[in-house]
Formats: structure tokens, sequence, C-alpha cells
């Protein structure tokens, strides 16, 4: 046990059980699982992404880039859990990953003796021939032996939830600059909000030795806490990672890896803090090769010394304080190697643990643990989110955000205010000031970078997580890739799960060496979010299987619920696709069924979810003029007209009925799936084309159920539901409409066909439609009213040829379609002007036709294009194609509608439908779109 | 991104929708119809934009936004 007697935040009470790759330890409340694994000896804890090299734990913190595990088991495991972040738990299970057979015995480690083959740019120069082996072959293979921990492929049981939080100061970061300027607003009553990752606000003060105002920096940092907790305008929200700045003021956050929280903030301060820069040199991925800060860390607040015989090696004063603190816990090292006086480690030896280290004046030093202390890189990531750029720092040694973006200030070790006093101060200031700073320790900052150990010999790695290595980015900048873009890409530095956090300067350096460029020249590459991994899980949130969108239902929905129907998405929609009957083979029957009941007798059909918009005022039908192509400032009361829309482009845009209910109300419908688009097109032409207007529109979709009744008995059965109401042609001819009273509801009766039937529509508050669809089939049920679904629906309105979703699919023209003598040429309407140029008014254009197969046993199916007979399949002969098709009972074979060039004119002749990768080729004749009854008697009835 | 309402407040742009370009306006003559329909500039900087705030008010919005950095700077109704 490497756990030290006393000392470090630990709750030595409290023993927490746990499990790594199968064998049971024992560690503390308090403790991460890496730091409980250190004190169990536990060094060898993964292995890496391309060579398979033996890796332990590199840091303390989020940046962690080796010690990454999988936690759980089956559909509850958790891959890519960094061990350094997570707190310890009762039975938690954790297993290695990446190594096969086992994490002792990694049989892939090969890869490091093949690792010619993974050098920088491996992705482009190797397996390029032959390219069909690259997907099936390749790829795997590498996947296989490169990776990381493996999803379960089991659907996620965790449930996730979303918050949403505003205040004026966002703080990011609890360590001493964060807390301060938490503490600073808060006093002065401002709405704050504090964001920290760690589990215990505190930052570095819980992980170093400081005296502030006399007493332990930890007495500061309870004080403040507990003085943040009596605030009712401050909040803390910890084990909370900030993981991207978006515009306005936003922040996105997760909770304890379950809830995210969207955050708007008036103003953030980024006291993020810094990482420590790992040293380049032979070696400096051995288990037992450690951030001295990370060192400092273990046994400093976890009470573990992280091995028996330690050196540091540092660049910069912190690495100096670390062997204080060390020193100060009877934890004394073995030797400092302070690069500054010229001394250098060469190289660190060992295989699963750190053995020894080699010195650049010869000399080979045995020890277990290696504590680099290669200088502080601020945490500047949130602040370069929104595109700020970092600027290189001679003075401090590293990239500072010098102009975050408007609202962001940085502050503490983020902003380079590396001494703890300098830390506190910045955050005061940030927030605004108005607290006096308090007396620190003395803490030391200064610094030299030291980029890379020369006469190195052996891999000495950069970007830990993908393996980079040194020679790898002096690769990449002798074959070109000299821009730090560009060398990422190449050698995937920075690509993996930690983003370069430990790497990125490091391997910007060695470029700027490699190039002789300065590092202000060289320059950084941008982070962007997610600053560190979010599961997909927590984006969703509730938005997953049947919540992923909203449904909706019509008030006819249990009715159909009821009667077997079976339903399709219609966007949001449930519409009863067909009602299927025991001894129904199949749903050609169910359908083929329905359309004959409704053509021989009566059919209903719940048509609800037609958009529907309420149009009022003085200049409605003016409104509606500029709108449609054709007029409907002439339409009578009581009656409806079929209009047709185009966008400003001159192509269709929708269709539908309006009905004038008074002199300055219409009631249009539109499309179910347009009915949104139609409603903001409206707006857009009343409030922005024409604001003069003095009208008004509003979505009345929702507020009315509405039933078409089709069929010949249509007229019967409502004469039985409505016993009162005269529906004779007389009253209410074709395209009249009237309201009543049904039950001492106001109700809407329209005499609208798109079956081709006579039929009418009935409309009542949507409330009262379950009630009507009930009646509706009390009263039919001794004419044999069968319900018909949207397939139904479909197969008439293509035996009657009229247009749908498939032919208004926004290339199509009113001339297109059969309908150019509706364009008013009277008036002035939205695509008047773009419709008529030349190349929309060509006869050349596929205009609607009908088409049934010569052979009448033959299918159509939808999408097959046309020929003429004889010429071959090239695109240049193409003359349109076949956009609905169904079965017609009513005809007894297929028949469909198509788009043919010169359609019109070609009645009559045999076409080819190509479709090679179905049916192969059918011959056609062009027809009449309109199949059944084309003199339009019926609907007169 | 907000957009600051001038019927609603400041509300998330994940309730509006974006039209575009707010500055051509619908011509009088048929000539004119083709620029206004196609041509548009790329602007970097301020730009008048049309913005409907479909979960909200239901009105249409001209927003004035740079660009390059996503800064409102106004929202105005049309008229
Ligand atoms: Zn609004």
């Amino acid at each position: 046990m490497s756990r030290l007697p006393t000392g470090g935040l630990i709750d030595r009470t409290k023993p927490l059980a746990f499990s790594f790759d199968g064998k049971r330890y024992t560690g503390f409340a308090g403790d991460t699982l890496a730091s409980a694994l250190l004190a169990n000896d536990i060094r060898l804890v993964a292995r890496s992404f391309k060579y398979h090299r033996p890796r332990g734990i590199l840091t303390a913190g989020s940046e962690e880039p080796n010690a990454l595990v999988t936690i759980g088991r089956g559909a509850h495991a958790e891959p890519n859990t960094r061990a350094t972040t997570l707190p310890l738990f009762d039975g938690l299970e954790a297993s290695s990953q990446n190594r096969w057979p086992s994490l002792d015995h990694d049989l892939l480690s090969i890869n490091g003796i093949l690792s010619p083959l993974f050098v920088a740019g491996f992705y482009y120069k190797t397996f390029m021939w032959p390219a069909a082996l690259w997907e099936k072959l390749y790829e795997p293979l590498i996947r296989r032996a490169a990776g990381l921990g493996a999803l379960s492929m089991e659907p996620d049981p965790a449930e996730y939830d979303a918050d949403h939080g505003f205040c004026d100061l966002l703080v990011v970061g609890a360590g001493p600059a964060g807390l301060a300027a938490a503490l600073a607003a808060g006093r002065a009553g401002q709405r704050v909000l504090l964001v920290d990752e760690d589990v215990r606000p505190g930052g570095r003060l819980l992980a170093e030795r400081h005296e502030i105002d006399g007493n332990s920096a930890l007495d500061w940092v309870d004080a403040t806490i507990a003085e943040l907790a009596s605030l009712p305008n401050v909040r803390i929200l910890s084990r909370t990672i900030l993981f991207g700045a978006y515009d306005g003021g936003t922040y996105g956050a997760v909770e304890n890896g379950r809830r995210l929280w969207k955050i708007v903030a008036r103003r953030a301060i980024l006291a993020t803090g810094a990482i420590e820069r790992p040293l380049v040199f032979a070696g400096n991925d051995i288990p037992g090769v450690m951030t001295a800060s990370a060192v400092q860390a273990y046994a400093t607040r976890w009470g573990v010394a992280p091995g028996k015989r330690i050196a540091i090696f540092t660049t910069s004063d912190s690495g100096l304080k670390v062997a204080a603190d060390l020193a100060a816990i009877g934890i004394e090292p073995v030797t400092v190697i302070d690069a500054r006086d010229g001394m250098l480690v060469t190289r660190a030896i060992g295989g699963k643990a750190l053995k020894a280290i080699e010195l650049s004046d010869g000399r080979r030093i045995a020890v277990d643990t290696l504590a680099m202390a290669g200088g502080w890189n601020p945490s500047v990531g949130l602040g370069c989110n929104l595109g700020a750029r970092p600027n290189w720092s001679e003075a401090i040694g590293a990239y500072l955000l010098d102009s975050p973006p408007g609202g962001m200030i940085m502050a503490g070790a983020a902003a380079g205010a590396f001494g703890l006093g300098a830390a506190i101060a910045s955050g005061i200031e940030a927030a605004g000031g108005g607290m006096p700073v308090p007396a620190t320790s003395e803490d030391p900052s200064g610094s030299r970078p030291l980029w890379h150990v020369p006469h190195s010999r052996g891999k000495a790695f950069v970007d830990y997580q993908h393996d980079v290595t040194d020679k790898d980015v002096a690769l990449a900048a002798r074959e070109g890739f000299t821009s730090v873009e560009h060398m990422k890409r190449y050698t995937t530095l920075g690509m993996a799960t930690d983003q370069g956090k430990t790497g990125q300067v490091n391997g910007n350096a060695l470029l700027a060496i490699a190039t002789g460029k300065t590092m202000s020249e060289a320059g950084t590459i941008l982070s962007r979010p997610p600053y560190l991994p979010v599961s997909i899980g927590v984006l969703a949130g509730h938005h997953r299987g049947e919540h992923f969108k909203p449904v909706r239902h019509t008030s006819g929905h249990a009715w159909a619920l009821e009667n077997g129907a079976t339903f399709v998405d219609t966007g949001q929609w449930k519409r009863a696709q067909w009602f299927a009957r025991p001894g129904e083979r199949d749903w050609l029957e169910t359908v083929s069924r329905e359309v004959t009941a409704t053509r021989t007798g009566v059919g209903i059909c719940d048509v609800s979810t037609l958009g529907k918009i309420d149009v009022h005022g003085p200049d409605a039908s003016t409104l509606l003029d500029r709108l449609y192509v054709n007029i409907f400032s002439t339409l009578p009361v009581g009656r409806a007209r079929y209009g047709l829309m185009l966008r400003e482009d001159g192509f269709v845009m929708d269709d539908g009925t309006t009905t004038r209910f008074a002199e300055d109300r219409f009631y249009v419908t539109t499309t179910t799936v347009n009915a949104a688009r139609i409603m903001q097109h409206i707006d857009f032409a009343r409030q922005v084309l024409w604001p003069e207007l003095d009208v008004q529109a509003t979505s009345v979709t929702e507020q009315w159920a509405t039933y078409a009744i089709a069929g010949p008995r249509s007229r019967a059965l409502l004469a039985k539901l409505l016993p009162d109401l005269d529906l004779s042609n007389e009253a209410l001819p074709y395209m009249g409409a009237m309201e009543f009273h049904w039950q001492g509801v106001t109700a809407r009766i329209f005499r609208l066909s798109f079956s081709g039937e006579m039929a009418f529509e009935l409309a009542v508050p949507a409330h009262h439609g379950d009630r009507l669809i009930r009646a509706l089939f009390e009263a039919g049920r001794v004419l044999g009213v069968a319900p018909y679904g949207t397939e139904a629906l479909g197969v008439m309105r293509i035996e009657k040829g009229h247009p749908a979703g498939n032919e208004l699919n926004g290339q199509t023209t009113a001339t297109d379609l059969g309908m150019g003598r509706m364009l008013s040429r009277k008036k002035d309407f939205i695509g008047r002007v773009m419709a008529a140029r030349p190349a929309l008014v060509n006869p050349a254009r596929p205009t609607l036709v009908g088409i049934h197969p010569v052979d009448p046993a033959r299918r159509l199916r939808a999408g097959g294009h046309l020929l003429a007979k004889g010429a071959a399949p090239v695109a240049a002969n193409d003359q349109g194609h076949v956009t609905s098709v169904c079965y017609s009972p009513t005809l007894g074979h297929w028949i469909g509608l198509a788009l043919l060039a010169n359609g019109p004119a070609r009645h009559g002749e045999r076409i080819i439908v190509h479709d090679p990768i179905r049916d192969g080729d059918t011959e056609v004749e062009v027809v009449n779109p309109v199949f059944v009854d084309p003199e339009g008697v019926r609907v007169r009835g | 991104m907000r957009i600051p309402c001038p019927f609603c407040g400041n509300r998330d742009t994940q309730e509006f929708v974006y039209r575009g370009d707010a500055s051509p306006t619908r011509p009088d003559t048929d000539e004119a119809m083709h620029d206004y329909v196609y041509l548009r500039d790329n602007v970097a900087g301020p730009m008048r934009e049309h913005w409907y705030h479909a979960q909200g008010c239901r009105n249409w919005i001209v927003v004035t936004r740079d660009t390059r950095t996503h800064e409102i700077i106004s929202a105005e109704f049309p008229r």
C-alpha cells in the first residue's frame, strides 16, 4: 500500500470496495479511481492507442490522456471514463481498455515493433491500393488494433435531464481565482453561477500547501464556500463540465454526467486554471512518469505516495514547490533535476513500470516515479470557442487569450496569473473589485520552456492519447505539413478525446523548431466545443424513442384505434393508413375494399390534419388574391374555391380549398405537411410585403376536427345525422359551405370532394370530434359505412388525377400540373412574373399525364424514368418520371401519374417506364390523368 | 444566439425561423423581379435579416446582425 498514514482530504472512516480488471481493492470516500489505484500500487492502467504501450496515470485532472477505463458492465458500461476525475464509489467495477487478451500481456503490443507502419500520415500512405479493400479490410483491422473503449451496443439505460440557468455572472472554475471572483460578485448582489468540474471546490488549493491570511489555504476555501452558500444570489454547480461557449452569452454544461445545462449569462469569468506540460524525452510515457502537479496532488489531496523513490525534472519554480510540499509531508524526493541549471533527464527506463532515469551527465538513478514540471498552459480553450485566437506570451512562455469575446473575462492561471496572490487578485478584479485581496504565502512562478530533450534515444511522446511522438512532428514538417493545422491532421496530434490538452503546445513548439519559426509565428489551433467529451445520451436527454419528437393525435384517434387502424406518420401527426378487417390477406386487399366501399356506398376519412388558417379583415380578399394564382375577391359568401399558391420564383408551393364565410372572413386550408410553412408565408405577406393591408391570420388547424364523408350514399348518411339540415343541391351545391349547430355546437359543412364522389366535409370544434366520429358511424351503420385511411384516399386521388405531395415537389409549375389556365391575368400575385419565364412555359417541360401498363397484369412503380419507345436508356433521352402509382380497384389494374415532356399532346402514345434496379422496362400508354369520371358528374350528384 | 424580439423580449434563436437578407424589397416592375428573387450580397459585417418568431409571437422581425461575430445590433418590426 502506498497510502500515507495521515493526511489528505479523504475520509478514512469510510472505506469503499472497488474492482479493477476483476481484482478487488479498497479505497476511501474522497478518492478518485486514480488515487485509489495508486494507493493500491496499481500503476499500469491502460494500453496506448496505436502501439499498445503500457500506460499509467499521467495527471490528476480532466486533461488525462492515458488512464481511460470502462466503468460498469453490459448496457451500463461507460467506456473512456477518466480515472483521474471519477469519484470512487462502493462497488465500482472498472476495467482496462484496448488490450487483448489482458492488460499485462497485450499481444497487440507488436504494433510497437511495427511502428514504422504507424508513423505520421500512415492513414494516407499505407494501404493505398487496392482502394476497394480499404473499407472492408484495412480500416476494420486498424480500428481493432488501435483504439479506445467499446460501446456495449445496447440501449443506454441511464436517465438524463435538462435544465436552464440564467445569471449576471457565470464563473467557470472554483480554484482560488474563481472562488474570489464569485465571492466579490456575490457580495455585490449579482446573480452568480459558479461551475466547477471537481466534486469539491478549491482547485489547486486542494493539491498544494499554501497559506492565506496566515492560515491554511483550505480554511480560506472552506470559509469562502460557506459564505457563498449563505448568499441566496449565488449557486454552485460542482462536478459540472462547462463544455462550450456559444453566441449571445450562451454556455453548455453537463452536471454529474447526467444533466444538460443551457446557461445564459450576461458576463462570464473563465477561471479555468492551467494544465501542466509534460516534458518530451525518451520513455516519457512509462508508468511512473507523471506530471509534477499530479504527484503533488496525489500526495497532498489523497494521501497517496505515488512512489517510494521520486525524482523531479523541472523547468519551473512550481517543480521546486512540489519538492518542498513532498518533503513537508515526509516524502523526500531522491533528486531534483532543474533544466535551468543545465541538467536534463535524457531517458526514462522501464517497461510496465519506471525503473531508472538517465541524466545528461551520464548518471543513471534508480527511481520508480518521475515528476515532470514542464511549465503551465493556461486553459484558454473555452475562450476560443467563438473564434478568438490565443497569442504567444514570451513573458510567461505560454499562449494567452488577450482578446476574449465580448462579455468574457479571463482570470487567474487561465489569464497567466500563476502565483496564488496574483490569481486571487485577478479573480477579484475580473468580478469588478470591491473586496480586499487577502495576504498569501510566497508562490514564485518563474519558468523557462524546454520543448525537447536533445540526444534522447527512443520514443518520446508529445500526444500520449494518439501515440504521436517528437519524430512524427518532425516528419510532418519534413513532408511539408508546416502549419499547425496541417500538422494536426497529418499526425492526428490533438485529435483524440483529450483534444491535446497536454500535448498540443509541445507539438506546436516542436513544429516551430523544425520549421525555424518562433512560437508566435507557428501559432496554435482553436479549441472547439465540447471542451471535454460529452455523451450523446446527455445531449438527447428525454428526446429518445417515442419521445424523440412530439406526437399529434387527431380528436378521432381513439376511435380509429378502437377500430383497428394502422397508423402512419405524417409529419408529427399519426394518421390512420387503413382499417384492416379479419381475413384480409394484405394491405392491398384492405385498401381496395375501402376504395370500392366508398365509390359504391359511403366511406369516412379523418382529414383533420389539413392545415387550417382563419384570414379575417377588410383586406382579407385582397391578400388572398395576391397569395393565390386565382381570384378570391369574387368568391361569394358560402362558397369554396380550390386555390394554387406559387413561390415568388414561379414554382408551385401549395394548394387547398378556401371558403368564404363572411365578406371579410375566409377559411383557408393547406396540405398537412405545409401547414406551418404556409402560416409563415401568409404572415410574411401581410407583415412584411404588404403591411398596409388590414388583415389578420390565425392558425386553427388544431381547433377543428374534420371528417370527409364520401360516396353515393354520403347524403343519405348525413340526412340521418342531421335531419333538420337541407343538404339538397339547391341548398348546398358542389363547392358550397354553411355553418349550423349540431347538438348545440358550432359546426361547418362543406360540399368538397377529393375522391371524385359526391362528398361532404363536416367540421366541429376539436374537443367534440370524438363525439362526432362516433355519431357519424352510428348514423351510417345501416348504410354499410366504411372508414378509410390515407392509402385509400391516395388511390382515389390518383384515380381522379389530383396532384399531391409527389407532384407538388417544389419543381413543378402550375402548367406542369395541368393548371396553367388558373393563372389570373387580371391581378398581380406572388410568382406571377417568374412563372412567365420562357423556360417555365416551355411545352417540352414534363407535364402531368396518366399512364397505365399495356399489359394489365403488370404493376407500376413510382420513380421509373420515361423513355420514347426504342430510345437508349441514357440521361439525354430522359422524358420525365413516374410520380405516383396505385392499384385501381375501380379499373382493375395499376395506374400512375407521371410528368412527361409535351405530355398533354401525347395521350394515346405508348412509351417505356425504365426502372433498371427493380422491374426493368414496362410499356405504358399515356392517357388523361383523370381516370375515373372525367366529366366530373358524380361530385355534383 | 439570442434575439431580442421587440414583442417577447430576449429569446433563444431556436424559437425563430431564419429567412435571409431583409434589404431587397418586392419590386413594382416585372423587370426588377429576377434580381429581387435571386441576387443577394454576401455580407461580411452588419446585415439586416428577416427572422420569424415561429414559436413565440409569430412576428416577422428585422434583425441586424454582424455576420462575423453574430453580435445582434438591433431587432425591430418590419415597419
Ligand atoms: Zn416574439
